[in-house]
Parts: structure tokens; sequence; C-alpha cells
């Protein structure tokens, strides 16, 4: 372990940039393996400076800057995992992950399944994901629905600096190739870290705040939209369940559909497009098996079905604290 | 890691057409120039000595190359039957590519590892891959039987030259490792039209990972010839990139040994990667879904018969006293044994089991598959007998 880390004490107040910065010097403490990959990764310390530093302590070797290229970044990721390394790789931005989609597809999915196991692909393909930044267009997008629909990939996406911070670590000790998806308008978002504490399993969700009328679920960066959503009712005497789900695939739906029965509502919020979203998947397992407790249909609240609009406009696609609140009103109004 | 640079090939490009000059009324692709091709044996079985390429051979080793081509030739029209008669769902013949595929197969070492497309089956026996383990990917029994790691040769890849980032890839490892080895990452003329291909050699080159590219052209992507895909010699390529290219004629075991020996030693001394084109021919269809007749002419293929890779060392080890008519018996009749074993081991192959499509989808299983698993169980149990087939 760092001194940095040492000397500090166990329980800080770090944002969910800084809380992966630790989470990776930790794990790259922790595994002589893990190397990290990426555009500017090394000493710019990436675009959003996630990986500070690391290049100066760990050394060029181990934090890689590399040429400009997602697929060559994934596929020479894929060969260094063959290799037995545990390559951390870094896509710059969500829209950037499509030209290394031959690669997680074909490839990096399919490894372990098509070798019978002989050939494991321990990696992390980290993105930073969603809008709500203000960005050009490819800067905004949420792809998780595809990476969701690929058999061999799991996919995480993390809300909160306490996750961040031990995600990125199992993720990494995972012996699965994971999609680890970084809110990334809520990296400068604060809260504190325990970093002595034993975190729980990785690919589960979690109920983040107990209520008894609606069941809210989210990732990522919409957690915290729910979580304003919930409070919001409160003070018109609504009780709202929010959980986070925080795996994506595989889906943990044993706490929802626990919740479900309870409440009989459901409300699912992403920032992807509804069509085929993760939240149609959602919908349709909690009415499979929890239909008869149901009092109202599931509902979505997400992306519209059109590409990311310019950002003046990007507030209007994005799912916000009245449009979940709409929602949670018609599932009451049922 | 220390960065080696090379002096790159800046010879004069201007001859850019030579490779698609056709055989009038043919369109045949005619060797290239002969001060651009290594060879060591010419087609008519000499012995030619190269500058650049001794080579280091024994008289056994010779020997070697020349049943390693001939059994793997065997394989190949025994698999071909079979796929006709309906016991493969397809194959892709390396039908006129031996030499290339033993040559750079032979060059290999302990430590080292191959990264092959899909028609690699001559790779895969000099790396000592049970041809039934080959047999299994194109019966649609498994993606390919054998361990790729105990073997140091990966499984076969489809999508075209997805395999060349893993071969760098891997190659970053061994020079992190501080491994005295190398990899070999094979590819054809089409995938040089690829984007990973491009980005691989850029990634090897950036890193001086030691990695060597083994093309061969066989002059068409499917139906596609050469010249569609480039508008220059393809081994010219690598200058572009910054690492040697060398054109070696891919019916000369003896060259195209030489030169990946060459070629993979620089990069376990840490000067890099290098750039193969091996110059060859697909003589027959790109696989047996495939019908050449339709794009090429017979009498291009009627030229490169005389430019046969086994018959050019058969000449030569007969009329250098280094084997006789009872060692050319001896290897028709291992030929023919492999054949039936490889025929009966095909045919007696059985279907996976239904669950298998489960087994490894995950190192770590997930709930939701599992019970996907069950459920697919409990349907399949529900038939009598316990089970559809």
């Amino acid at each position: 372990m760092s001194a940095e880390v040492l000397d500090a004490p166990a329980t800080q107040e770090l944002t969910i940039g800084r809380a992966l910065n630790l989470g990776l010097r930790r794990a790259m403490e922790d595994d002589p393996k893990v190397v990290l990959m990426g555009e500017d990764i090394g000493r710019l310390g990436g675009v959003f400076r996630i990986t500070d530093g690391l290049q100066k302590d760990f050394g060029e070797d181990r934090v890689v800057d590399t040429p400009l290229a997602e697929a060559g970044i994934v596929g020479t990721a894929v060969g260094l995992a063959m290799r037995g390394y545990r390559p951390v790789v870094e896509i710059q931005f969500d829209g950037f992950v499509f030209p290394a989609c031959n690669q997680i597809v074909t490839q990096v999915a399919k490894m372990h399944a098509r070798s019978r196991g002989l050939v494991p692909l321990p990696m992390v393909i980290r993105i930073p994901f969603g809008g709500g930044i203000g960005a050009v267009e490819h800067h905004s997008e949420s792809p998780e629905a595809y990476f969701a629909h690929t058999p061999g990939l799991k996919v995480v996406a993390v809300s909160n600096p306490v996750d961040a911070y031990w995600g990125i670590q199992q993720a990494i000790a995972a012996p699965d190739p994971v999609i680890f998806l970084e809110p990334k308008r809520r990296y400068w978002e604060k809260g504190p870290v325990d970093t002595s504490a034993t975190p729980g399993p990785l690919f589960t969700s979690r109920v983040v705040r107990a209520g008894d009328d609606v069941t809210v679920l989210a990732y990522g960066p919409m957690v915290t939209t729910a979580l304003q959503a919930a409070e919001a009712a409160s003070t018109e005497g609504r009780s709202l369940e929010v959980i986070d789900l925080r795996t994506i695939s595989p889906l943990d739906l044993e706490p929802v559909h626990e919740s479900v029965r309870r409440t009989g509502r459901c409300v699912v919020v992403h920032e992807a497009p509804v069509t085929l979203g993760p939240g149609a998947e959602i919908a349709a397992r909690v009415t499979e098996t929890c239909f008869h407790s149901l009092e109202a249909p599931v509902l979505r609240v997400g992306g519209y079905d059109v590409p990311y609009p310019p950002s003046k406009v990007e507030e209007l696609l994005l799912p916000d604290l009245d449009r979940v609140l709409d929602a949670v009103d018609r599932a009451m109004g049922f | 890691m220390t960065a080696v640079r090379h002096e790159t090939d800046d010879a004069d490009i201007g001859d850019l057409h030579e490779v698609v000059d056709p055989v009038p009324g043919a369109g045949a692709p005619h060797l290239p120039r002969q001060m651009d091709l290594v060879q060591l044996l010419t087609p008519e079985g000499e012995r030619l000595e190269h500058p650049d390429y001794p080579l280091d051979v024994s008289d056994e080793e010779l020997r070697g190359c020349y049943r390693d081509m001939a059994l793997v030739r065997r394989w190949d029209g025994e698999a071909t039957a079979l796929q006709r008669q309906g016991e493969l769902g397809i194959w892709a013949s390396l039908l006129g590519q031996e030499a290339a595929q033993l040559g750079a197969g032979r060059a290999l070492r302990d430590g080292d590892t191959a990264f092959p497309t899909y028609r690699e089956h001559g790779v895969a026996w000099a790396r000592g891959v049970d041809p039934l383990h080959v047999m299994s990917l194109f019966r649609g029994v498994d993606n390919g039987g054998w361990d790729p790691v105990a073997l140091g040769f990966n499984l076969y890849t489809v999508v075209i030259g997805a395999q060349t980032l893993h071969a760098t890839g891997y190659a970053m490892g061994v020079q992190r490792d501080g491994a005295e080895s190398a990899v070999l990452a094979f590819l054809g003329d089409g995938a040089t039209s690829q984007g990973e291909v491009n980005e691989a050699m850029v990634f090897a080159a950036s890193f001086s990972a030691p990695v060597v590219f083994f093309c061969q052209n066989n002059q068409y992507a499917i139906s596609v010839p050469l010249e569609r895909q480039s508008r220059v010699p393809l081994y010219r390529r690598a200058a572009g990139f910054g690492f040697p290219g060398v054109r070696v004629d891919g019916n000369d075991v003896l060259a195209v040994l030489a030169v990946t020996r060459a070629a993979l030693q620089a990069a376990r001394e840490g000067q890099g990667p290098t750039f193969i084109e091996a110059f060859t021919y697909r003589m027959g269809a790109h696989t047996t879904s495939d019908d050449p007749t339709r794009y090429r002419l017979a009498a291009e293929v009627e030229e490169w018969k005389l430019r046969d890779p086994i018959a050019r060392l058969m000449a030569y080890l007969s009329r250098s006293g280094l084997a006789d008519a009872a060692f050319f018996a001896g290897v028709e009749a291992e030929a023919d044994a492999l054949a039936a074993r490889i025929r009966s081991g095909t045919i007696g192959m059985p279907d996976p089991r239904p669950t298998a499509m489960f087994d490894a989808v995950y190192a770590e299983q997930t709930p939701p598959l599992a019970a996907q698993r069950a459920e697919f169980e409990a349907y399949q149990a529900s038939f009598e007998g316990g089970e559809r087939s």
C-alpha cells in the first residue's frame, strides 16, 4: 500500500474520481500484473484525471499511454490478459468505444467460452458514460445495453465514491471481463469512503433508501436523481424505495422482487434510450416474477429514442427529478 | 524496454503494379522479380544461396519438412472428402500453402506462441495439435479442441485480422516478462486491409514488441484479387510502420524457414517486429462452400501447379541423395494411416452434451445464467427418455 493511503485516515471524504484513482492505485499495489492502458492516461493522468499520478509511481510499462486506436487498445489488452496480465483499459468517452466493439463482442466476450475455460480473460474496460456535462456529440452516450446483451461480459455501473473505490478493485480481481461504467457527470461528487472496510460483493444490487409506496430502480448517475426524487416525494407524504442496481449484467433482481412484492409498483430510471434498454428487460422480469403483486405496470423513465441531442437541450432528454416523480404519480394512479 | 530503430526499406517503390501485371489473357499474378523474393529452392528443386538468409538445416530436418508437408496435404485432402460426404460442415483447404505454413511453423521454438487464422492446419501440425482437434471445429463439435496455452498455438480466429492484435498484446506481455521468446501472428492478404491489422502494426512498432507478422499472400480474399487490397506489394507496407518487410517465396519451405527463423530471432533479441509476405497461391477453393471457377481462370491455377511446394522439395531430396524411394514410400504409408485415423476419428466424434454451451460462458457462473441452464435442463428432461434429440 502506498504511503499516501497508509497515512490517510481510514475514512476519507472522496470524490468519485478520486475514489477511482485510489482504487486503481491499490489494485496496482496488490497485484503486479495489473496494467493500465489508454489514451492520455499516463503523463496527463487521463482527460478526467482518473489515473493521475499513477504513471509517475508505477512506470510506463504499467500505465501505458497507447496509440490513439480503441480497437488496438482492447485487442492488445486481450493478448496481455492471455499472457497472464490483468489489463485495465480506459476508453476516453462512451462514444469512442464503438471502434473497439468488434474486439469486445467477438473476442473479449467469447474467449472463455470458446476455449472451454482454458483462456480466461480477466480484464476491465472502464468507460466514463452518460450525459449532462454540456459536451459535443459522442461524449454523452449510454451504451450499456449493447454490452449487457452480449453473453460473456459483465457490466457494472457505479453511482457513489464507496462503490467506485471498492468496485474498481473488485472488477480488476474478477476472473471475467468487466465493462466498468463510470458516471462522468458525477466524478466530482463527494462522499465518505472507509478504505479499511470490508466491501460487499460486486455483482449485486442494493437498497439505498427504504420506502413503501413505489420501488424506484436506477444505476450510475441516475441513482442520485432517484434519491432526490425520493426526498422530494417524502415531503408530499410518498415513500419511495430506491434500489441501486449496481450491476446490469448479471442483473441482481432478488432485492427488486422482494421490494416490488411489498410496494406493488416499480419505476426504472436510466439515461439510455428506453426502447430495448435495460429497463425493458427489468420490466419483463419483474412482471414475470411479481405479476400477482403488481398494482401498476412497470414504468420506464429514460432517454428518448433519438440520437443524443446537442447539449443546450440535453436536459430535456435526461431523466430528472420531475420526470421520475411524474412516473411515480402515474404508477400511483393505477 | 528500449525501442530499437530499424533501417526501413527506402528502396524505390516506383514499380507499384509489379504484382498485378496479368499473364496475358489470364489475369494470373506473376512471381515477383527475383530481387524482391527470397528463394532458396527453385520450383525445379535447385538450391540457391541468399546472402541474408543462410540456411542452417540438417538432412533430418529437410526430410522432416517433406514429411510434414506430405502428411498435412493428405490430411487436407481427407478433410475435403469428408466435407463432401457430409461429415464436416465446412473445410478451409490449405492446398498449395504447405510450405508457407510448415516453414513458418517449424521456425517456432518452445516458448514461442502462434496466433493463427482459420487455415493454419500446417502450423497446427507443426505445433503438435492433434488433427482431430481441428476437425472437431469444422464438424461443429466445438471451436477447436486443443489446449492453446499448453501448445503455444492459439485457437483459430475467424474474424479477419482480430488475432494480430492479440499477438501484439501477447508480445507486449512477453516483453514485460523479460522472456526470450517471440510471437508469430498469421494473416492473409485480405486481412491487410483491416483496420485492426494496421493498428496491430502501429502498436507493435511503437512498443517494439517481439512479434512477427506472417502474411500468406495467396492472391485472393475469397474472390477478390490482391490488387483490390493494395497498390503496393504487401511487404513494402512494413516500411510505413517503421519495421522491416521481407517477401519470401511462400512455396519454398527452406526460404520460409530461414526468413521466419531470422525474424523470430530478431524479435527475441529485442529488435522488434518484422512483416513477412509469403508469396503463395491458394490452389483450392476459399472453403468447400466456394466456387473459384467464377473468379479465376484455370490457366492461372495450372501455372501455379508448376511451383508446387512439395514436388520441388521432393526433387531436391531425390537429386541430392538425401532421400530414397523407401523414404518416400514410408511417408506415403504414414499418410495413409493418418488419413484413416482422421476419417474414423471424425466420423466417430460424439456431439457435445446439450448443456455444454452453458459450461464456460463465465469463469464465475452468474445466477441468471444458472437459472436459465436449470430451465433448459428441466425442459430437456420433460421429453420422454429424458432428452430431446
